[in-house]
């Protein structure tokens, strides 16, 4: 009789039972993992789009037109300062999540204050350094080389632009709502977000600024 | 889907990324992959101006370095690892990397042929004399 009643219940459920995992113990997952999983998926197709620029970046960096090259134009020093902005930045950020997750709301403020400060402070740089190529005359209409540089940090200059408006957003929405569930998923995405980006610098910082200034 | 959602905390609500319970998210995690990363980085811009590395090997060296970086901000940040709930992420993860090794790949092969097997303007020039 439990072998009928166990075929019974199966007919009903058979398409729920692959999909749930040990420690679930049964029914469809947490909202929390499949929001985290969709989001993954958008940043992948994000890194894909980046994928293409960077391929582009590769080809066209030897065609300077006799222009300026990566090794007259960059400076090490400066890209250095930026790269410790953002990996510093990504920690706090990873710290203010673990304090929101752990309702430490003072320490979530501080984190994503400091997240703010070093993510502006790398835009700053970027944004410097952009200027004075442009006033030397290597713009991005100068060469294929610098038109695929200034697609390829350019946009990801946009991203962290874009990721420090929507961390200045979610802040005031905690501050309004509260740590309820649905803000720390938001957040549990910004800081997916900020880290993938961290990710996409690190191949920046390789394959344009260490290999092109040597 | 959405019924006690609104709760502060429910035994259910982890996600892969913050676990309360597990090793995957703690302090220690950040930290140490901050030092990882911090490590890595200062070991590319060490070979990149030095010559501790054979010269035509920097290259290489420096793309192994960045691939061990985006490793550690993977794992340490991003927690995608190798745990059974995590067998989803890790699977969307290996199409994409599949997709930008395509895109990359494909184009530096596709256009270093062409440019290989392009006639130079000067020589189209001698050929319509």
């Amino acid at each position: 009789m439990s072998a009928h009643a166990g075929t019974a219940e199966l007919a009903g459920s058979i398409p729920m039972v692959p999909m749930t995992t040990a420690r679930s113990g049964g029914g469809p997952a947490p909202v929390r993992i499949v929001v985290a999983y969709g989001f993954w998926i958008f940043l992948l197709s994000d890194i894909i789009l980046f994928s293409a620029l960077f391929a582009a970046y590769a080809v066209l960096s030897g065609q300077t037109a006799g222009g300026p090259s990566g090794h007259d134009l960059f400076g090490l020093r400066h890209v250095g300062v930026e790269t410790l902005c953002l990996l510093l930045s990504s920690y706090a950020c990873g710290l203010g999540v673990l304090s929101i997750e752990r309702r430490h709301l003072r320490g979530f403020y501080l984190s994503f204050a400091l997240t703010f400060v070093l993510g502006a402070t790398f835009l700053g740089l970027e944004i410097t350094e952009f200027a004075g190529m442009t006033a030397r005359g290597a713009g991005p209409s100068r060469s294929a080389f610098l038109s695929a540089f200034f697609s390829l940090v350019g946009l990801h200059g946009a991203h962290v632009t874009a990721g420090l408006l929507w961390l200045s957003f979610m802040v005031a929405q905690t501050v309004v709502k509260g740590p309820r569930d649905f803000v720390r998923r938001r957040l549990l995405c910004f800081s997916l977000f900020w880290h993938a980006l961290d990710i996409i610098w690190v191949a920046l910082l390789t394959l344009v600024y260490l290999m092109g200034a040597r | 889907m959405q019924g006690g959602d609104e709760q502060p905390s429910t035994a259910s609500d982890q996600a892969p990324g913050v676990g309360e319970n597990e090793a995957a998210g703690s302090f220690a995690t950040y930290t140490a992959g901050l030092a990882f990363a911090l490590l890595l980085t200062g070991a590319s811009f060490l070979v990149s101006q030095t010559h501790l590395l054979w010269a035509p090997g920097v290259s290489a060296g420096l793309v192994v370095l960045a691939i061990a970086q985006m490793g550690v901000h993977l794992v340490f940040f991003l927690h995608i690892g190798t745990g059974s709930d995590n067998t989803n992420n890790v699977l969307a993860l290996a199409f994409g990397v599949l997709i930008v090794t395509l895109v990359l790949s494909g184009s530096l092969w596709i256009m270093a042929n062409l440019n290989a097997n392009m006639i130079s303007p000067s020589a189209t020039m001698e050929m319509q004399r």
